[in-house]
């Protein structure tokens, strides 16, 4: 007994290379003429690298518990309850420390509006007013340097502390930059939008509908020039079954076309809301068009059944009118909002249809600071 | 998308089980996993178990040598969760509700074989050395886990001298080792 106590000591400073260099001359000699003792280092190697690792997951364990408890304490997460007093005052001594920062660009949010108020009472929009409303941009994105290092918000394309942290697909709604996307897309705080081309637009939250899961986002970006008009029209009735359906979007980083058809009225549990459809969706097709053979919009892709090939759905197209129609009696920014009127797809064949549909479908990638 | 060098610094502190990276990571992303496992017919404790598992994986992907996240972590944890979400409905037969928001997300199901059999063993060991009984349990945790020397651990646990201490140890790692093996299978 004595003597596997020792063997087994031996075996445990070999493998941790403890040994002097003649006493593991001397000890691998023994290990190569006694195959019994060969297996023994051999199976005890690996139950102590077992060991090892057991070590190391039970103290992650115990680091990700003690986490929890210390952002649940601090409210920096929660799990429905009340959040507890010494959370509460955490969480306002948190908010206090950004008023610094809401202070500062609460003069960017004054100079958007009014010239948002300018432009609206001045007469019919033009071109020139467009490069006002980014010039104006250019203007607050000065006062804001100015105004201390913690707000970069324009200054690159993803400001430099924001992470990228969901992306889907968009299409306009209005050649000034309007674009509709899926609430459920805009994660963060702020979002930029790449054309078929690979070009990143500046872009802001304008309007989030969650009920919907419909949204708007504005590109605000001088080195956007809006089309004349979208060559698709939004359609505002109903579609029927078996409508031929193909849709472009950003599954990847190239837009992806796909095609199938309108399989039933209504969405998931029989939601009015939604259609469902049979086509090949996959993630980052969020927010995308649904158009019909004559190239209208007729609803936003929007999520998929998991346990069914090929079934998706998407919030219908009338959706937008009651969203644009809603927010025009409160938003003077969405005001501005002129849905489309006129399809110059109709007749015209697939691939012509896409080359002109394209430039109006966008990657619109979510970012939060 | 390559992970930014942000995320690198992150991802290198969860390897040492440092707690600042820990929690910054574990702040950035609980809430939209919870979310997620929510909106999926699940419960706030399951939203923390998914979510710490996802966590592990994580790590185990930080540790490994031919370490490379290609994803951002946001991406890489939410895949991790949703995979290993829908699998644990499935196990229960709960099927209600399973529909996704078309995001991103990246393949993980290698990743997630390793965990789980990583998994595995970890719940052998947690098996074994909780079946073992005191005092055996916490004299090889001394040793091996907390790697205390032996005088520590004979002054610990009243034993007169070392020796005594050595001989108890090895009576109970031969016990262990008994029960670890006859569930662990060599060369899997």
């Amino acid at each position: 007994m004595m003597d596997d106590i020792l063997l087994l000591e031996a075996i445990e400073r070999y493998l941790h290379g403890d040994m002097e260099a003649a006493e593991r001359d001397y000890f691998e000699t023994l290990r190569k003429n006694t195959p019994e003792i060969d297996q023994m280092v051999v199976e005890h190697g690996m139950f102590l690298h077992q060991m090892d690792i057991y070590a190391l997951h039970r103290n992650l364990r115990a680091s990700l518990q003690a986490s929890h408890t210390k952002l649940l304490e601090r409210g920096d997460i929660n799990e429905g309850g009340e959040l507890t007093t010494k959370g509460k005052v955490i969480q306002l001594w948190n908010k206090y420390k950004k008023v610094t920062a809401i202070a500062a660009s609460v003069g960017g949010v004054i100079a958007l509006v009014i010239s948002g108020l300018a432009i609206y009472f001045s007469p019919v929009v033009n071109g020139s007013q467009i490069e006002q409303l980014s010039k104006a941009i250019e203007v607050i994105k000065k006062n804001q340097q100015y105004q201390g290092t913690l707000i970069n918000e324009v200054k690159s394309k993803i400001p430099e502390n924001a992470r990228l942290i969901s992306g889907g697909s968009g299409f306009l709604i209005d050649p000034k930059g309007y674009i509709i996307t899926n609430a459920h897309v805009l994660k963060g705080s702020g979002a930029v939008v790449v054309n078929s081309k690979g070009q990143e637009f500046n872009a802001t939250i304008a309007h989030i509908d969650t009920d919907r899961d419909l949204a708007i986002i504005k590109i605000n970006d001088p080195e956007y020039s809006p089309q004349k008009s979208l060559p698709y029209t939004i359609r505002r009735n109903s579609s029927e079954l078996g409508e031929e359906i193909f849709t472009l979007g950003y599954p990847r980083n190239d837009i992806v076309y796909g095609e199938g058809y309108l399989s039933a009225r209504s969405g998931y549990n029989s939601d009015s809301l939604t259609y469902q459809v049979q086509i090949s969706a996959n993630p980052g097709n969020s927010g995308g068009p649904v158009f019909n053979s004559n190239g209208e919009v007729i609803g936003i892709l929007s999520t998929r059944q998991a346990e069914a090939e090929g079934v998706a759905f998407a919030v219908k197209s009338k959706n937008i009118y009651r969203m644009v129609d809603e927010l025009k009696a409160t938003d003077t920014n969405v005001a501005k909002i002129k849905l489309p009127t006129r399809s110059t797809l109709k007749g015209v064949n697939r691939k012509q249809q896409i080359t002109r549909l394209e430039e109006s479908v966008f990657y619109v990638k979510a970012f939060k600071k | 998308m390559k992970a930014d060098t942000n995320e690198q610094a992150l991802l290198k502190g969860l390897a040492l089980n440092d707690s600042k990276a820990i929690e910054t990571i574990y702040r950035d992303n609980f809430s939209m996993v919870q979310a997620f496992i929510l909106q999926n017919n699940g419960s706030y404790d399951d939203a923390r178990d998914i979510f710490q598992e996802a966590m592990i994986a994580l790590y185990e992907k930080a540790q490994s040598e031919s370490f490379v996240l290609t994803s951002q972590i946001k991406t890489y944890v939410y895949s991790i969760c949703r995979r290993l979400w829908l699998k644990r409905l499935q196990q229960l037969g709960r099927y209600a509700n399973r529909v996704d928001n078309l995001e991103e997300t990246v393949p993980v199901e290698e990743d997630l074989e390793i965990h789980e059999k990583r998994n595995a063993e970890f719940a052998i060991m947690d098996r074994a050395l909780n079946s073992l009984g005191e005092p055996c349990k916490s004299l090889l945790e001394g040793y091996y886990l907390k790697k205390m020397g032996m005088q520590e651990l004979a002054a610990e646990f009243g034993y007169t001298n070392a020796d005594n201490a050595k001989n108890q140890k090895y009576k109970c790692l031969m016990r262990l080792k008994k029960l670890f093996f006859s569930q662990y299978n060599i060369g899997d």
